[in-house]
């Protein structure tokens, strides 16, 4: 399909390669350096999507990243892009883009029927008519989502790589117009790290937007040139700073390589630069303010400033007849530029006609070029609902309330509007900076910001739109920001372009009407006038949440969605602000604004994840003995940050709870051994190590004798159980402590927190040694005679009692041996160096084998010290138990002086008899497992609606109990030893059980001593 | 992100401390009556403006040490050693 005569041929480079892409299916050409949405003006489309609420046609409204309407889907498959804007699109050859927020297509839209009930649905619609009664809300979810939904997730994972780096700079400057450029010029001669970002592909911003400006060219060229030629300054184009963070900390996304034909991508799409900058320039520019004015929104209708970047760079003219709507000067600019590209253009402006027309104002140069005025007037109906085919102008009341007279109507196929300048204030917003309303000029503009983000507007964004004005404010800022920087080389100042006849000074001032009349009073009538069309929010919603009460800003934003969209409101704000103002009849500097929020515009999730996915998302930590594991059929799980093995298969297939059987019956029969290297292990020094538990733990330390071991509860100062784990004294002035595998961080920094800022006059030092050592827990009746043959030391019970530690040599290596046990077998647990792991422990499983000693995992870990009644910290417990709670108030001392948890567990609540203690229960039906969190019940219970007493928290099948058996928190649960409650499954059946105490395996006496998992 | 001055190592990035919540409490003890023992577990002064907090350097010297800051603007006007006092200084924020 050939091009249609949109192409003036003007702007992009001569001989610009054609290129082929295709759009909701269509195959188009269009030019190397064409954006999509150029492109598509190019081939006379101006209808590109469907507006998010209302499904209103919708087509191309600005060109560049404030782009609210035209937001579609590119690339396919792995490729697949949703939510790009067309105006940011940069095309290539092949590229591939559908319109979204449509079904079943574009000119046939199912949910187009929202228009014609809009009545029905204004502001606020969702909290009104959803949320109450809530069944509605639940009923209605669905179809809102995916009403409102934008883009589609692409359902193929996404093909393309990206990258996250981190820069320091002494200036970062965003935006690389005129502004920008100057204060590059000054930082970067001075010999300052400069960072100068834009996020366009060249430079210049509005200076590209000019028809014919040799010297402003020139100049450009030459800054351009100049500033790449500096290797002080990086100069990055496609870079956009999407976010202002605290303390100059910036994040800024550079599209790599979007541009280019994903064959010709290298490896990185996109990469995020986290940069610290020293001091920053804000040099964003201004966005031109749309008018709100009857049905503004249909496809055809474009901001001035866009039509005239069409124009003058991509060459595309929008349409063959153009109607300029304008409230101020500088849409003339539009209006000569698109005559003397050979379009018939017509002037509406809002203004009253000048008693005498300066001959070298812009509109005095319009006239003399014969372009008709309609001065005094306003477009008051649009015609044409897929694409504008004209406008009726009417002339307007003296106080321009209301139209009068007969409308008169004019062709067109393309509405230029302007409702003059808004400096682009996000990054000074996001940067904590308070805004002010400039009343001359009408609209907001830096005022303060705060010190901990050093930074300086410059340009259009600080509300001076003159070339002249914005080379010069440049220049000051970087002159300003090297003071800042203590930077005294010398300044050099920037040489302004000679003037351009372009650059007319405004003669005649703005004429504001926030909403331009048409024929029937704003809202009460079947015409609309958005102010802001991502959001479909008009300004009679505005009105309704004036009426109804939501003053506010922030409630004004929440119940009209205005500024929620994508583009966060950069075209609509103040037409926002205002209209409230007008509502509310207040100035509009008492109305105040929102913060604009991180990002600029929106990044994608990939760039944020960098290449931190998959294996690279977190180190996975394995034990040393992790390749034995592999090779042994180990199902890994993950656990506290380790992988651990969960439970091994014996055969290909074997199910856990087949494996988990088999491995616990062989403990109870001869032995196993688990690979218990993920304990906690904190070495603990020092003159008053023994003090220090003492006030760590809840028990007594200062009498363990050397070589022994005791179990030890840690508490909060809440009095709530957090820890627990063996500790054995080592020497005098020497323990190990040993932690739960999940708790080792929080523990450790725990103590240093107690002993670096409240006992600092302890003599103690805490070193983590949990990588230092593997630690193989071997247990089982056999596991004696397992060890025996192992060491040159006696280790049987008389001389080697539970409870104690020795140094030994296991097969030539220096060992520390415990004598402790989780599962309630007899049990050694052999400490070696980490670099001696893996050959201790096949020395072990070899001598095992004789007696079938079984390699086990942490679901048989659970199972055997539940059968023991021994509790997991943070399974069986919650962080909301006392050791009363768990029934383990035999191990707090409570007449020593002080521990952590001993004034909080005071309070008299904790000892009434209704709070929930752990019990055993025992299901009637022995097949039954009562699965964890399952909620205990009295009988009958449920019929009658009462509420639960407790929850179960570990729950297993015992092949030695031959049934299933559970530990549960339940309400008063010590006196209800023998009652028979409910255990409430998933699926509303009740299983009954019988209470009863923990220690469910009675094998052998026990001291009440467990060690932590 | 902030960039907070520990007192031994210097400026470092605020991903690499942990925060500790409000400094110089003091812990209960057995002695302690209820009141002593609510204010030091659960009440907070929240001060909009001047504060003095803790923070750890986890990612770093791994001591723990105070600061004073700003919540208003997230100045922070000194930062200091556990055991000393909060340097008098004020912010006119
Ligand atoms: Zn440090």
């Amino acid at each position: 399909m050939p091009e249609s005569t949109n192409r003036t041929g003007h702007a992009l480079p001569p001989g610009a390669k054609t290129l082929r892409f295709r759009f909701n299916g269509k195959t188009y050409t269009g030019l190397q350096g064409d954006t999509l949405a150029s492109a598509l003006l190019a081939n006379g489309i101006h209808f590109v999507g469907r507006s998010f609420k209302y499904h209103r046609p919708r087509g191309i409204f600005s060109a560049g990243s404030e782009e609210p309407n035209a937001i579609v889907e590119t690339g396919t498959g792995g490729y697949a892009a949703p939510n790009v804007r067309a105006t940011e699109v940069e095309l290539y050859d092949g590229l591939e883009a559908r319109s979204q927020n449509c079904w079943p297509s574009l000119s046939f839209d199912m949910l187009g029927i929202n228009s014609l009930i809009s009545r029905f649905i204004p502001a606020g619609f969702y909290y009104k008519t959803f949320m109450w009664p809530r069944s509605f809300w639940l009923k209605y979810e669905h179809y809102i989502r995916q009403s409102a939904g934008m883009g589609e997730c692409p359902s193929q994972p996404d093909a393309e790589g990206y990258e996250k780096h981190h820069r320091h700079c002494d200036v970062l400057i965003a935006g690389a117009g005129p502004a920008g450029l100057a204060a590059a010029l000054v930082a970067g001669r001075s010999g300052a790290r400069v960072i100068l970002v834009d996020e366009h592909p060249y430079t210049g911003g509005q200076l590209n937007d000019r028809r014919n400006s040799p010297a402003t060219d020139n100049w450009l060229q030459q800054v351009t040139t100049e500033l790449a030629m500096l290797p002080n300054v990086s100069l990055m184009l496609r870079t956009t700073l999407s976010g202002y963070y605290d303390h100059n900390f910036c994040t800024l996304l550079e599209k790599v390589s979007d541009h280019l034909p994903p064959a010709e991508r290298q490896d990185c799409r996109q990469r995020l630069w986290k940069v610290r900058a020293k001091q920053v320039i804000i040099a964003s520019g201004a966005f031109e303010r749309p008018l709100v004015f009857a049905d503004n929104d249909r496809p055809g209708i474009m901001l001035a400033s866009a039509v005239r970047n069409y124009i003058n760079r991509y060459g595309v003219l929008p349409a063959q007849q153009l109607c300029v709507f304008t409230n101020n000067d500088s849409a003339y600019q539009t209006a000569l530029d698109a005559q003397a590209t050979g379009a018939q253009v017509k002037v509406i402006d809002l203004r009253l006609k000048p008693d005498t027309p300066d001959a070298n104002s812009l509109p005095g140069l319009a006239q003399a070029a014969g372009i008709q005025i309609h001065w005094n007037s306003a477009v008051s109906a649009v015609h044409g609902k897929t694409q504008v085919k004209g406008v009726t102008v009417h002339q307007l009341s003296d106080d321009g309330r209301n139209i009068q007279g007969p409308g008169i109507r004019l062709d067109c196929q393309c509405i230029a509007a302007s409702g003059g300048w808004t400096p682009n204030v996000s990054l000074f917003s996001q940067a904590r900076g308070k805004l002010r309303f400039d009343e001359e000029q009408q609209h907001f503009m830096p005022d303060r910001g705060v010190a901990i983000n050093p930074n300086i507007s410059a340009g259009a964004c600080n509300g001076r739109f003159d070339l002249a004005g914005c080379i010069s404010e440049g220049e000051s800022a970087a002159f300003l920001t090297l003071d800042a920087l203590k930077i005294s080389a010398s300044k050099q100042p920037v040489t302004q372009p000679p003037a351009d006849p372009e650059d007319q000074p405004v003669h005649l001032a703005p004429r504001i009407l926030w909403a331009v009349p048409c024929d029937h009073p704003i809202g009460e009538g079947p015409k609309k006038h958005f102010h802001e069309l991502q959001n479909d929010s008009t300004a009679a919603d505005i009105a309704l949440a004036a009426r109804e009460g939501f003053h506010s800003v922030e409630h004004l934003k929440r119940y009209t969605t205005t500024g929620m969209g994508t583009d966060q409101g950069k075209t609509s704000n103040v037409n926002a602000l205002a209209l409230m103002a007008e509502y509310r009849r207040l100035p509009i500097a008492a109305v105040g604004t929102t913060r604009f929020r991180q990002p600029y515009t929106p990044v994608t999730f990939g760039a944020i994840a960098g290449k931190d996915l998959q294996n690279l998302f977190a180190p996975k930590r394995h034990t040393a003995i992790q390749p034995w594991h592999d090779r042994h059929g180990a199902v890994m799980e993950d656990a506290g940050g380790w992988r651990r093995p969960r439970y091994y298969q014996q055969y290909p297939g074997e199910s856990m709870h087949d494996a988990v059987q088999r491995e616990c019956a062989q403990v109870r029969k001869t032995a196993g051994m688990v690979d218990a290297s993920t304990l906690g292990k904190i070495d603990i020094q020092g003159k008053d190590a023994a003090e220090f538990l003492e006030r760590i733990y809840t028990n007594r330390w200062h009498t363990l004798a050397v070589g022994q071991c005791r179990y030890g509860l840690m508490l909060n100062e809440q009095g709530m159980v957090i820890d627990d784990g063996v500790t054995s004294r080592i020497g005098e002035h020497h323990f190990h402590m040993t932690t739960t595998t999940g708790g080792a961080a929080r523990v450790y920094q725990l103590l240093e927190d107690y002993r670096q800022t409240e006992w600092p006059e302890l003599d103690v030092y805490l070193t983590s040694v949990t990588e230092q050592w593997s630690v193989i827990s071997l247990s089982g009746p056999s596991a004696e005679a397992i060890m025996q043959p192992l060491t040159s030391q006696p280790v049987n019970a008389a001389d080697f009692p539970d409870m104690s530690w020795q140094a030994m040599d296991i097969a030539g290596v220096p060992a520390r041996v415990f004598r402790i046990s989780f599962s309630g077998e007899a049990g050694y647990e052999i400490n070696v160096p980490t670099r001696y792991g893996q050959a201790i422990w096949e020395k072990i499983w070899q001598q095992g084998q004789a007696f079938g000693c079984v390699a086990y995992g942490t679901e048989s870990i659970h199972l055997l010290r539940a059968e023991m009644g021994f509790i997991i910290v943070g399974q069986d417990s919650d962080g909301t138990n006392t050791p009363l709670d768990l029934g383990m108030q035999w191990i707090v001392a409570s007449d020593k002086a002080d521990f952590v948890g001993k004034r909080g567990l005071q309070r008299n609540v904790f000892s009434q008899s209704n709070r929930k203690q752990l019990v055993g229960l025992m299901p009637e039906d022995a097949s039954q497992i009562l699965p964890e969190g399952a909620q205990v019940v009295l009988p009958g219970a449920i019929q009658s609606n009462d509420k639960g007493i407790g929850h179960v928290t570990s729950g297993y099948f015992s092949s030695t109990l031959e049934s299933g058996f559970a530990m549960a928190m339940v309400a008063g649960g010590r006196q209800r030893k023998g009652d028979t409650l409910e255990v409430m499954l998933l699926s509303g059946e009740t299983v009954r059980v019988t209470v009863t105490g923990t220690r469910f395996l009675d094998m052998q006496p026990k001291a009440a001593q467990q060690e932590a998992s | 992100m902030l960039l907070i001055e520990c007192p031994w190592c210097g400026q470092c990035e605020q991903s690499e401390f942990h925060y500790g919540g409000e400094a110089h409490l003091t812990r209960a003890t057995p002695e302690s009556d209820n009141t002593e023992l609510t204010g030091f577990l659960f009440l907070r002064s929240n001060v909009r403006g001047d504060t003095a907090e803790r923070w750890f350097h986890a990612a770093g010297c791994r001591r723990w040490f105070n600061a004073r800051r700003n919540t208003v603007d997230d100045r922070f006007i000194c930062t200091y050693k556990p055991g000393q006092n909060a340097p008098q200084e004020t912010t006119d924020a």
